[in-house]
């Protein structure tokens, strides 16, 4: 009778064991269900570099060029924030803190990456539209600007704790033998640690690009939601998550419009997948 | 004129101070600025009342209930889940293809975005499987997204508990379950439930995952049963802060607050769980 219980428990064990990939699988069909039903209507390659997108116009014109190169601009701007000031402050809690304030970083971080991306985009609306909005003399503050700041917020937590963890797998000798032959300690940081901690530290760099890319919420709220390719970074712009956010609650299901926000889908889970199997490649390169 | 190396390092370390203090203060200012301009809106009414007038008066409680709902069914469907996973990986595989690929999907499921948790919600579970916009609907895919967070944890801390406890008890002729029922997750609950409470804080923060599955726009009564459109807080903060004119900034900033301390609060028990936990630590 115990055998039984034994048997049929570890077998739930297993079962359980292979639900994340399971669910990977079942996420990825069913945004291919949906969103390969476009392409019986638009061709792939008009889908993906038309330059013009009015889901409701007669007839409706599906091209997500100026999502993706919105997606990109907001994107761009976050990482050259986000990621010298990142990587800065994870060597300063891995190397140069000393352990009290550590423990305190640590936890202003964790609180970071923990407040919602409503909330984020709350705050960046109430006091960054406005402050960007005067100091450019714009007629309206929603630009992609003001979602690469807010943005490089939400990928800052991600960059710190990851490259930190890099910074820290390095061997104590590498440290001892650079102190040994008289190096100073930013010396042994730069020319040590750094190199030794780089793949690390660019697989932090990408996991948070990819929580850019991924961001929703916060990025609608601020950067203006227009649809068109944009000139300049002081410009509204439009990306592709918000472009699904704004838009499913009134694409009828079924419809042309609610395929291609699903193929909009399909292009966003392939994006997260390159980004997050190649990070986890240059994570374990070295172990 | 030869560089001084100390000088050199002083200059590099202020910089590195200076970037951290870039990200600590805006962190700080966020949390001071919320609690400073939306404590003054918390008040009974506030938090038990019904929205009126276009949610511009009247207070949030079908919202935070909402809230409360889909985080409770989140956690029920992926926690039992999620640590059986967790057992599976840390007890039971092997260093193969199999294994390889669990690890894989685990990082690809944290990494998937969260609008297209909702895309996938809304086309298995409100369309395929027809359980409508509802607060089963929203569940099921927030339970899902937080996945991920739970088996990792798990993992760690079962992962953490010494191997020479499992072979105490199976020398004394525990079969591998009583082993792990009895030694490994005793000792590895706190790290399971730190894991679990981080879970919560993710689930109820997020909005994208629940636009399409579940959220109600204003809905001035609390839900009848799972099969029910529901409110929730963050979607609630969105659409006072976007889709209504005219709302009185007090209004926004106390529903900010109240997310955010019910965020907030979540992460510090975990927090301190965990600092607890590896202060009272036996090996």
């Amino acid at each position: 009778m115990r055998k039984i219980k034994e048997f049929i428990i570890e077998k739930l064990i297993l079962v359980c064991g292979l639900a994340s990939v399971f669910f990977v699988v079942l996420i990825f069909i069913f945004l291919l269900k949906e969103g390969l039903a476009l392409f019986k209507i638009v061709s792939p390659l008009d889908f993906l570099f038309g330059k013009s997108w009015y889901p409701i116009s007669e007839p409706a014109q599906l091209g997500i060029l100026p999502l993706i190169l919105g997606s990109l601009l907001v994107t761009f701007g976050a990482a050259v924030i986000s990621v010298p000031i990142g990587v800065g402050c994870a060597i300063y809690i891995a190397e140069v803190a000393p352990n009290k304030i550590k423990e305190l970083l640590k936890v202003g971080i964790e609180l970071l990456a923990a407040i919602p991306s409503v909330v984020i985009g709350f705050i960046g609306m109430v006091t960054l539209v406005p402050l960007v909005k005067n100091v450019f003399h714009l007629p309206t503050g929603l630009t992609a600007l003001s979602g690469s700041i807010m943005l490089a917020f939400m990928a800052m937590p991600t960059i710190v704790s990851i490259a930190e963890d890099a910074l820290y797998a390095v061997p104590k000798s590498y440290r001892e033998g650079s102190f040994a032959l008289g190096a100073t300690h930013w010396q042994t940081i730069w020319r040590v640690i750094l190199p030794a901690a780089s793949s690390g530290i660019l697989a932090a760099v990408m996991l948070g690009i990819g929580r850019v890319i991924g961001e929703t919420m916060a990025v609608m709220m601020i950067t203006g939601n227009a649809a068109v390719i944009p000139q300049s970074i002081l410009q509204p712009v439009r990306t592709l998550t918000a472009t699904i956010a704004a838009e499913m609650g009134e694409a009828v299901v079924g419809s042309e419009h609610y395929f291609a926000l699903f193929a909009i889908g399909v292009v966003l889970f392939v994006i997260s997948f390159i980004i997050n199997v190649s990070a986890d490649l240059f994570l374990h390169r070295n172990k | 004129m030869k560089r001084n190396p100390l000088r050199t390092q002083k200059i590099a370390f202020s910089f590195l101070l200076f970037s951290t203090l870039l990200i600590v203060l805006p962190v700080g200012f966020i949390v001071v600025e919320i609690i400073l301009k939306g404590l003054p809106a918390i008040n009974w009414q506030f938090l038990s009342d019904m929205p009126r007038q276009g949610m511009r008066a009247g207070g949030i409680l079908p919202a935070i209930v909402g809230t409360l709902y889909l985080v409770s069914g989140a956690i029920i469907f992926a926690l039992p889940i999620g640590v059986l996973a967790a057992i599976y990986l840390s007890e039971y595989a092997k260093d193969n293809l199999l294994n390889r690929m669990i690890k894989l999907s685990i990082v690809n499921l944290s990494g998937v975005p969260s609008v297209v948790y909702g895309l996938f919600g809304l086309a298995l579970f409100v369309v395929f499987f027809k359980f409508g916009v509802s607060i089963l609907s929203g569940s099921l895919t927030l339970g899902i997204m937080i996945l991920p967070i739970i088996i990792t944890a798990s993992r760690e801390a079962l992962e953490a508990v010494p191997q020479s406890f499992r072979e105490v008890s199976l020398s004394l002729g525990a079969s591998k379950w009583q082993t792990i029922r009895n030694i490994v997750l005793p000792n590895a609950i706190s790290g399971i439930l730190t894991g679990t409470i981080l879970g919560l804080g993710r689930a109820a923060g997020e909005t994208a995952p629940i636009l399409f599955t579940v959220a109600a726009f204003y809905l001035p009564r609390l839900p009848k049963s799972i099969f029910d459109q529901a409110m929730a807080l963050p979607y609630h903060l969105y659409v006072i802060s976007t889709q209504v004119p005219n709302v009185n900034e007090k209004i926004r900033y106390g529903t900010a607050f109240v997310l955010l301390v019910m965020v907030l609060f979540m992460n510090l028990v975990a927090i301190i769980i965990r600092s607890q936990f590896r202060k009272k630590k036996k090996w």
